[in-house]
């Protein structure tokens, strides 16, 4: 597949027929994008447009290029193409197989390299606390670890540059974690989602209003320092989940030491105790 | 007459993805009409009604739905006619893994459902082989990586098909399927030949012999350890 190092929206036309806001929006490698807005806004078709590369053909009128280009039709048509990779919360492995073997048929569907096998599942346990382990039944896994071996399978083996993580709330794994995963293969991340801790992750966001894009707003400096203080609390309630499933009693002390400054801390904390 | 046939095992998604593709089309130039296949009851029916469009059920009752719709073909075609419609979709029932309904001159469009495991496209047999499209359906149940695998598997079985897929329920994918619609441009002629043919090992069976025992059957038989032989005058 040719590499694409970049994807431009050129906006179309929002529900009511008007332009849109944003007549150009260019989203690079690596990037993590947050589309965000009310139901009914148009992410999805803001997500259909670029999943389809549409040139102008769709409702919204909108034209998608690749590296400053018009997509080969080749891009647009080759079945084993397919430029988004999906994931989401209700998303489940349904395959009745072992994690290893899993993995390995994926991976030569893909005709990707065997040796990339351990180092998924090395990966998808630095996102969850609960290990899993090679011939653990696909089946059986939590929640937090099928969402961690999703979010490895996806970094390493799919080839979709382009990765929509579709509102993963509840995930159970560190989710500043996997998206940092993700980016550092170079994938374009879109993610939909009104979950702070993802949203804030997001470098930019897309707003979405009445079907068209209104703004794009830039990830402020303090709202990068909020997202790391609450990428914490994250992982602090992934730490509480575990010490509670291994039943262990919890301190004061384990939420406390979550907080850099101390004046957020004992905000929050305040917080948290009310 | 544009004649696009949708296949798929039941419960794939088919009445699903067709509402969801239907609502896009009526906002354009075309004007579709549907006939659903069932052997016994359908509800399709119901579903379809409330879209505005002429709608016809044919019940197979005892003869293969697949070869009932193909021998009503003529009859379908006039129906759609009478009711000014230029596109006629056909939904069947989509029971019999051997028979593929699609004719030389319509878009054949099978339908599959993603959570039936990576081994079903290899199973399902001609109506996926000589389908033009084949639509997946149910993508947001199942992981990427499956997804990928499936994909992987429907082109093993059909190497040229256009895969696209569509979500049944909030009809994510469907405007794509709306567009091939739209740019299909044969039309069915007087003279349509089925590109794959029906099965034609017919036995006492087919025609209502009741018992069991082996010493009864006449025709063309398959045995168990794959041998096929005509017993008969
Ligand atoms: N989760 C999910 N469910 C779907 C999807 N598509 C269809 N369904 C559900 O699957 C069930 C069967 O869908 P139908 O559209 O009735 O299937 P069909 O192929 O027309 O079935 P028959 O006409 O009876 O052969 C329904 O409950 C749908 O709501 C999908 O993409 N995702
Ligand atoms: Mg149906
Ligand atoms: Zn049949």
């Amino acid at each position: 597949m040719e590499q694409i190092r970049n994807i431009k929206i050129i906006g179309g036309i929002d529900k009511s027929g008007k332009h849109e806001n944003i007549k150009c929006f260019d989203i690079a490698q690596g990037e993590i994008i947050g589309i965000v807005g009310p139901t009914g806004s148009g992410k999805s078709q803001l997500i259909a447009d670029i999943e389809q590369l549409s040139q102008k053909d769709s409702s919204t009128r909108r034209q998608i290029l690749i590296n400053g280009e018009i997509p080969s039709s080749e891009l647009r048509n080759n079945p084993r193409q397919k430029l988004v990779a999906q994931l989401s919360q209700n998303m489940n492995f349904l395959a009745d197989m072992n994690v290893k073997d899993f993995l390995l048929l994926h991976a030569q569907c893909r005709g990707k390299s065997m040796k990339n096998i351990d180092k998924i599942i090395y990966m998808a346990n630095q996102l969850t606390g609960e290990p899993i382990k090679p011939k653990d039944n696909l089946t059986i896994l939590s929640g937090g670890q099928t969402r961690a071996l999703m979010v490895a399978d996806v970094a390493v083996i799919s080839e979709s540059p382009i990765v929509l993580i579709d509102e993963i709330e509840n995930a159970g794994i560190k989710k500043h974690e996997a998206l940092e995963l993700l980016s550092g293969y170079n994938k374009i991340i879109l993610i939909v989602t009104h979950d702070p801790v993802m949203a804030l992750s997001a470098q930019k966001r897309i707003i979405m209003k009445n079907g068209g894009m209104t703004a794009v707003i830039d990830a402020s400096p303090e709202e990068k320092t909020i997202s790391s203080q609450l990428s914490k609390v994250d992982q602090t309630m992934l730490k509480l989940r575990e010490m509670i499933r291994n039943g262990q009693h919890i301190e004061e002390k384990d939420i406390n030491q979550i907080f850099l400054k101390p004046t957020v801390n004992n905000k929050m904390a305040t917080l948290i105790h009310h | 007459m544009k004649l696009v046939i949708i296949a798929g095992t039941p419960g794939a998604g088919k009445t699903s993805i067709l509402i969801n593709t239907i609502k896009i089309l009526k906002g354009t130039i075309t004007k579709p009409a549907v006939v659903k296949v069932d052997c016994l009851a359908t509800d399709d029916d119901k579903r379809f009604a409330t879209l505005n469009i002429p709608v016809l059920t044919g019940l197979s009752r005892d003869m293969c739905p697949d070869h009932f719709s193909i021998y009503n073909l003529d009859e379908m075609i006039k129906f759609a006619d009478k009711n000014s419609a230029d596109t006629l979709i056909m939904e069947t029932a989509g029971l019999c893994h051997r028979c593929a309904p699609y004719t030389d001159n319509c878009l054949g469009i099978c339908v599959i459902d993603s959570t039936s495991g990576p081994n079903n496209p290899g199973k399902t047999g001609p109506f996926l082989s000589c389908a033009d499209i084949v639509v997946v359906t149910k993508g947001d149940m199942i992981s990427q990586a499956e997804r990928e695998i499936f994909r992987e598997k429907i082109l093993e079985a059909n190497p040229v098909c256009k895969i696209l897929d569509i979500n049944g329920l909030n009809g994510q994918g469907a405007a794509e399927l709306a567009k091939h619609i739209i740019a299909f441009d044969k039309k069915v002629t007087d003279r349509e030949r089925l590109r794959h043919n029906a099965p034609f090992s017919v036995c006492t069976l087919c025609v209502g012999e009741q018992r069991v025992s082996k010493k009864y059957h006449r025709g063309l038989l398959r045995n168990m350890n794959g041998f096929q032989k005509y017993i008969g005058e």
